[in-house]
């Protein structure tokens, strides 16, 4: 993974001793609430129900083991002693307080970490897919552009006050696991018909209030205009992009009321005044792919028998293979999956031991790597095959194998109204209560891959509107409501979920998710995936179900 | 009155007129209005030239114009309104304007090095705001990731 240069560390430093100014003058009187929010949400600092949140970057997802011990040890000494990870791979405290965060970031630059640019609007930590550089249906590697894009971003001087927040995604593999149609800006690696190898750009797209499935604007781009061409996107943006109503200040907006083409014409414009003066060199892309370089694989990894033997004396094992492994570019390893959604757990939290014994974990089986999901999950990217018996068994000794990577209770939740002040209403009981209604593991590996993603107000942290099944919390005077959608989707083919029908309550909403699992299992045809039979059948028959008792 | 100009705190020699008040003598800013209604008596002014610009209005209108101002003025109605950062970037590497660029307004200190790095050459906050304190934040990164406009 990438390594900070003496410059990275200094930035850091720098940073830490600015925060630390900003937050003296706030606590002193003298900087008004107003001017330090701005200053502090870009620094990742929430004011939260009970106590500020603190969102710290992980970007792109990946996270040595030195690091993890110092997220667990910040978790332990300035917070309840556990963390949260969020759906930008990014990690939160939910307790710190106000006074001791200058101290955290201290902590974190020590080992390279930040909360810079975590929230605010502003550039936001670059995402990419979970299974970069491992993954058998790769163009390239995206995480070089990535970091790229994270330097570039990374306080630049234009962009600090844009109307609205700004996400990046890059994805480099045939399937799309890093939702990039989802996104301010999605990045795509493709090859153009002469085989040479560079993005295709779109715009436009994002959850939140108003989801809107991103466009492309470029089709192919040279890996060497990458920067030149956000940077223009981001201009036209910043100049153009609606300032009068914070709900309507997405680029996504600016890209619907202007039209499509018009947009794309004035980036372009932008575009052709300022390529040739930044263009990235061939030399600059080699060295920063040289970061991410393959791990010494063990060429005869594959050789191992005591892989298969497990697979057949231990069905337990089995199902964790099959639902928290994928296959890996080289033979002899797979990629897994950490369940950060323990039945009894909140989805995405993990505990300072959990993250201690992570880190471990990684030195003895994964090259001391360690990756984010944003379906908040971690993942161990590089593990031989002959040893993940052995880490089947110490990650459930930890309570972090639940095989349930993919299915209904691998569930994206946001902290709702238990933490978060713009909730409507609670996502972790109802993840809890789901949970429960779903305790039969054969049934939830034989419903297969579900996507339930649940959100406690509108602003849709937890993507609810691209859920295979969507939840949102909704305030009916007063008391908290459900709305549920149906056939949303981050992948390949994104799509926004469709409602399915008026709000339902809350002692009656995991009810009507077990309704709606039950017409699946009694319409599937075969082998049929919820959402192909959700698509095959439209939402009429789960409608019926879930408000016939209503 | 003083500001910040070139990182040191100055004696601002400028006077901003306001639509409805009579030109003033020596170096004087007005706003777009009032140079698109008055351009040829501006013109004949004798002493220099500068023009005050709001973010929502397009560099584009001043195209032909810019050698005659010494000083562009942006101006910031609320901190968090950033299209000026982009004004500034645009004026030096579209436009090649080599006079003047300030900012007036409601930004703080704390976009100093921000304000500096995409252009600006003077700061003049419209508030009561301690010079001393601030010009350091015109400092607070020694290192950066991104090209500069200087």
């Amino acid at each position: 993974m990438y390594q900070y240069n003496q410059d990275d560390q200094t930035i850091l430093e720098e940073r830490v001793a600015q925060f630390r100014e900003q937050t003296q003058r706030f606590l002193q009187g003298k900087l008004p609430e107003d001017q330090f929010r701005a200053l502090r949400l870009m620094n990742g600092l929430y004011i939260q129900t009970h106590a500020p949140m603190l969102r710290v970057a992980v970007p792109y997802g990946l996270l040595s083991a030195k690091q993890l011990r110092k997220l667990a040890h910040i978790a332990r000494t300035y917070d309840k002693g556990y963390a949260h990870i969020s759906t930008r791979q990014n990690v939160q405290y939910n307790w710190p307080q106000l006074e001791k965060v200058p101290e955290i970031l201290e902590q974190l630059a020590s080992v390279q970490m930040h909360a810079i640019q975590t929230s605010g609007n502003c550039l936001r930590n670059t995402t990419t897919d979970p299974l970069a550089g491992v993954c058998k249906d790769e163009i390239e590697d995206p995480r070089p552009y990535c970091e790229i894009i994270r330097q570039w971003s990374t306080f630049h001087p234009e962009f600090a006050y844009l109307p609205r927040k700004f996400k990046i995604a890059v994805s480099g593999a045939g399937t799309d696991r890093a939702a990039t149609q989802l996104h301010d800006i999605g990045i795509h690696l493709v090859a153009n018909e002469q085989g040479e190898i560079g993005f295709r750009i779109l715009a436009g797209g994002g959850l939140g209030r108003t989801p809107v499935i991103g466009k492309t604007i470029r089709p192919f781009l040279e890996k060497k205009h990458l920067l030149s061409y956000l940077e223009a996107i981001l201009r036209i943006y910043n100049l153009h992009g609606r300032r009068d109503n914070k709900y309507k200040a997405r680029i996504k907006i600016l890209v619907k009321e202007t039209g499509v083409d018009k947009f794309t014409e004035m980036v372009e414009a932008e575009w052709l005044r300022i390529k040739d003066h930044m263009e990235l060199s061939d030399q600059r892309i080699e060295q920063i792919k040289s970061y991410f370089a393959p791990p010494a694989y063990e060429p005869d990894a594959d050789q191992d028998s005591s892989f298969g033997i497990h697979l057949q004396q231990n069905s337990d094992f089995a199902a964790w293979v099959k639902f928290n492994t994928r296959e890996h570019r080289i033979p002899g390893y797979r990629a897994v999956f950490v369940s950060l959604k323990a039945p009894d757990s909140p989805p995405g939290d993990i505990s300072a031991e959990q993250l201690d014994a992570i880190a471990t974990l990684a030195e003895q089986y994964s090259f001391g790597e360690v990756r984010s999901t944003h379906r908040q999950n971690l993942l161990f990217a590089d593990v031989k095959q002959a040893d993940l018996y052995a880490l089947w068994q110490q990650l459930d000794q930890i309570k972090l194998a639940t095989a349930n990577i993919g299915t209904a209770t691998d569930m994206i939740c946001c902290p709702g109204l238990d933490f978060c002040s713009l909730a409507n209403a609670g996502s972790i009981g109802i993840a809890r209560e789901i949970n429960e209604a779903l305790d039969d593991l054969d049934y939830v590996h034989d419903l297969g891959e579900i996507n339930i993603n649940m959100s406690g107000c509108m602003n849709g942290c937890a993507h609810q509107s691209v859920g295979h099944i969507g939840i949102l919390g909704v305030d009916k005077k007063g008391a908290e409501w459900y709305q549920i959608t149906l056939g949303g989707c981050s992948e390949n083919q994104a799509a926004i979920g469709q409602r399915l029908g008026p709000a339902v309550a809350k002692d009656r909403i995991t009810t009507a998710i077990s309704d709606i699992l039950e017409v699946y299992v009694e319409k599937r045809h075969d082998q049929e995936k919820f959402l192909d039979t959700v698509k095959r059948l439209g939402i009429d028959p789960f409608k019926e179900r879930v408000y016939e008792n209503n | 009155m003083k500001i910040i100009k070139d990182k040191k705190i100055v004696e601002d020699t400028w006077t901003f007129v306001a639509d409805d008040a009579p030109l003033a003598d020596g170096d004087i800013v007005v706003t777009l209005d009032r140079w698109q209604a008055e351009k040829d008596r501006l013109l004949n002014h004798a002493g220099n030239l500068g023009i005050r610009l709001e973010p929502d209005q397009d560099i584009a209108e001043i195209a032909a114009d810019l050698d005659k101002f010494q000083l562009i003025e942006l101006n910031f109605p609320v901190f968090t309104d950033g299209r000026n950062f982009s004004q500034a970037r645009r004026l030096r590497k579209h436009y090649h304007y080599n006079g003047e660029i300030r900012a007036t307004g409601n930004f703080l200190r704390d976009q100093l090095f921000y304000l500096y790095r995409v252009g600006f050459d003077s700061m003049s906050p419209a508030y009561d705001e301690n010079l001393e304190e601030a010009i350091p934040r015109l400092d607070d990164f020694s290192v950066t990731y991104q090209q500069s406009t200087r």
